[in-house]
């Protein structure tokens, strides 16, 4: 007869997080008071939003109609025979509306936002997706919108912050710290805080205090979903590894979660490597970093002996980020996902590999995973399959490649 | 109030006699906010040394961190000062510790619960506790997840003040009021910390609300930067915090060698305009 103890043992990963919002230890709400009354709000009426079948199929309307949904999954042949090892396939998020996942997660929340009778919206964005993700989401609801975003970030990602303004959204340069994603959400935070009864805060990525964690992977769950069904059909199994890129770890949540209690599947997440393994110089908190408390939730961080955020570099600005979602710590203690990390360099080898094998442009973000996988797939057997998670599309990313390349 | 028959005093213990003070004295307590190491530590030790002869009851003493969310643009500038100029817990517990051993004025060190558990819970409350702090104000700790650090204050005799905004609802002000020690944190509007030019229209009645639900003093922060403002929270409160006004003090001064002095007459301003007549 199984004790209490051993049924708790037993638990499915999936079964996460708990009231408070845990993953394990990780996870939790770490915030200004001024904002816990809010965040109970968000977790109320997200509770209510799910259980209520009209939601639910607004969402899936949206899904089909307005983003493009379910999105395909292409067989790379030329790269698969390049690579000559397991198939290689790629899951198209890059062909959802807006060229990449993140409208997944902005669709949900906007209506999330409306039920809780908040007009504003407000965002911080890195590479900018997330933020172009936003202000389409705004305009389709008729939502005012403001996106922060750090000044570094508005130069190398320029191409998106032209399509927000285009969409009525006003792009907020944050000029603080190292001008990049994090600094982007310590502005979104401080505007919260004084808006926080008439606005709400769409958050990005798996980060944050909770309930954003688990709201956004669930949004996001529909990538794995899909992508289950999918390989059903298609080969009548499950893929044998999956594969996403993990800055905040918000494609790479929505792709594993729905996995992670099919133990058969090998996950791995991969982070942005950057120049080396020095400090500074990467952007890998699940390869380098420590537990410890950022934005509002306890997870693997960059930081120093005392507690202060460590600078960071990745040639993707949506993995230039010093932290990661508390599920992905969770998946990294429990043994469930491996974690590993891919260099600046390699990362935009994959890309022009990609691009020329397969006639995909890919975000550089979705790069990371990609050289990850071709290294991957020449070591595994000819009958077995590997997924990636093509997290987003790389028209973005032309000018800054052809500005670092010093042709442009 | 310095230490007596060889035993000294917990930072609770010296924050009660510090409002006990104001009390016999018939004014209402001026707690000043200083960051640590802002332009550097020497100035922070000659800046406390001036708040406590101004007149300050006790003062808070903002721990620079990188990724402050709670705080407005003149906080966060002086908290980049500070780690530019390479602060560090180390060297703030150093001034803490300097200052403790010959003022009566209780320290309380503002800092992000970032910082405390990178650190450890019961290392950083040792730290405190070794160094002669009074307690702790963290901003980005809420109830739920206070049960360790809270533990650790009780065992240590620190205080652990607790804040309550105006987007707290009531319940969770009583339950919040209620384990608040040393004194209560009442924040005056919803937003980050800096200065403003007119209090909340509600703030009188939320304090009186707030009077009936706690048995420590309610001392009153975010957005008091005049001795004008002070004076008209104090008839209602038990106490002011100044922060962004002061740092700014700081901030102004820094090119002259008068910046202790600065900061002294500000607080002193609002002592004067703290006294029940």
């Amino acid at each position: 007869m199984p004790s209490v103890h051993e049924e708790t043992v037993d638990q499915k990963l999936s079964a996460v997080p708990d009231d408070l919002g845990r993953f394990g230890r990780f996870g939790g709400r770490y915030v200004p008071e001024t904002l816990s009354a809010a965040l109970d709000q968000l977790e109320k009426a997200y509770e209510e939003a799910i259980a209520d079948p009209e939601f639910n199929s607004e969402l899936e309307g949206l899904f089909a109609a307005f983003v493009g949904r379910p999105t395909p999954l292409l067989f790379a042949r030329r790269l698969t025979e390049k690579a000559g090892g397991a198939q290689i396939y790629f899951k198209r998020e890059d062909l959802s509306h807006t060229g990449a996942h993140k409208i997944n997660n902005t669709l949900g929340q906007a209506l999330l936002a409306i039920r809780m009778g908040k007009q504003r919206i407000i965002a911080e964005t890195g590479a900018g997706q997330h933020g172009v993700a936003t202000a389409t989401a705004c305009a389709r609801f008729g939502l005012e919108c403001v996106v922060y975003m750090g000044s570094e970030d508005v130069r190398r990602q320029s191409p998106n912050v032209r399509t927000m303004k285009l969409m009525g959204a006003e792009v907020r340069p944050v000029e603080s710290g190292s001008r990049t994603l994090r600094d982007a959400i310590n502005e979104a935070m401080r505007d919260w805080m004084a808006s926080v009864e008439t606005t709400h805060y769409i958050i990005g990525s798996v980060v944050g205090p909770h309930p954003f964690p688990r709201i956004v992977r669930d949004f996001q769950s529909i990538i794995g979903r899909e992508t289950i069904d999918c390989c059903k059909s298609l080969f009548g199994r499950l893929p044998d590894t999956v594969v996403a890129c993990v800055g905040g770890g918000s494609n790479a949540a929505g792709m594993f979660y729905p996995f992670v209690d099919h133990p058969d599947v090998r996950l791995v997440g991969v982070e942005a490597g950057g120049r080396s393994g020095g400090d500074g110089e990467h952007a890998a908190p699940l390869t380098y970093g420590t537990p410890g408390i950022l934005h509002g939730s306890l997870s693997y961080v960059l930081q120093d002996a005392d507690g202060q955020t460590a600078d960071v570099h990745s040639v993707s600005a949506g993995l230039d980020y010093p932290g990661v979602g508390p599920e992905h710590s969770f998946w990294r203690d429990s043994g469930r996902v491996d974690y590993t990390s891919v260099t600046d360099a390699a990362a935009l080898d994959a890309f022009d590999m990609v691009a020329q094998q397969e006639g995909v442009l890919p975000a550089l973000e979705t790069s990371h995973a990609l050289a990850w996988a071709v290294e991957a797939a020449s070591k595994m057997r000819p009958e077995e399959i590997l997924v990636v998670c093509m997290s987003g599309r790389g028209d973005k990313d032309a000018a800054e490649i052809a500005r670092l390349r010093g042709h442009e | 109030m310095a230490a007596k028959e060889g035993k000294r005093k917990t930072g609770i213990e010296l924050l009660e006699d510090a409002f006990a003070l104001c009390k016999t004295e018939s004014r209402r307590a001026v707690a000043p906010f200083v960051t640590a190491g802002d332009p550097d530590s020497e100035s922070t030790s000659a800046i406390l040394k001036s708040i406590y002869e101004a007149g300050a009851t006790c003062c808070e003493l903002g721990v620079p961190y990188s990724d402050p969310i709670a705080d407005g643009p003149v906080i966060q500038s002086s908290y980049t000062r500070a780690l530019n100029a390479g602060m560090t817990l180390t060297k703030m517990f150093d001034v803490v510790a300097t200052f403790s051993k010959s003022h009566s004025m209780p320290l309380l060190a503002m800092a992000s619960y970032s910082l405390i558990f990178r650190n450890g819970i019961e290392t950083f409350v040792k730290r405190g506790e070794a160094s002669g702090l009074a307690g702790f104000v963290v901003p980005d700790l809420p109830l739920e997840e206070s049960d360790e650090l809270d533990t650790q204050c009780r065992r240590a005799g620190l205080a652990l003040v607790r804040l309550v905004t105006p987007t707290t609802p009531p319940e969770r002000a009583r339950e919040i009021a209620r384990r608040s020690t040393g004194f209560l944190y009442c924040v005056s509007v919803a937003g980050v910390t800096g200065e403003r030019t007119a209090l909340p229209e509600n703030l009188v009645e939320r304090i009186q609300w707030l009077r009936e639900e706690s048995d420590v003093p309610i001392l009153v922060g975010f957005g008091i930067s005049t001795a004008d403002q002070a004076r008209e929270v104090a008839a209602v409160a038990d106490g002011v915090i100044v922060g962004s006004a002061v740092v700014r003090c700081v901030e102004k001064a820094q090119e002259g060698t008068s910046m202790p002095d600065a900061v002294g007459n500000f607080v002193r301003e609002l002592v004067e305009a703290c006294r029940l007549n």
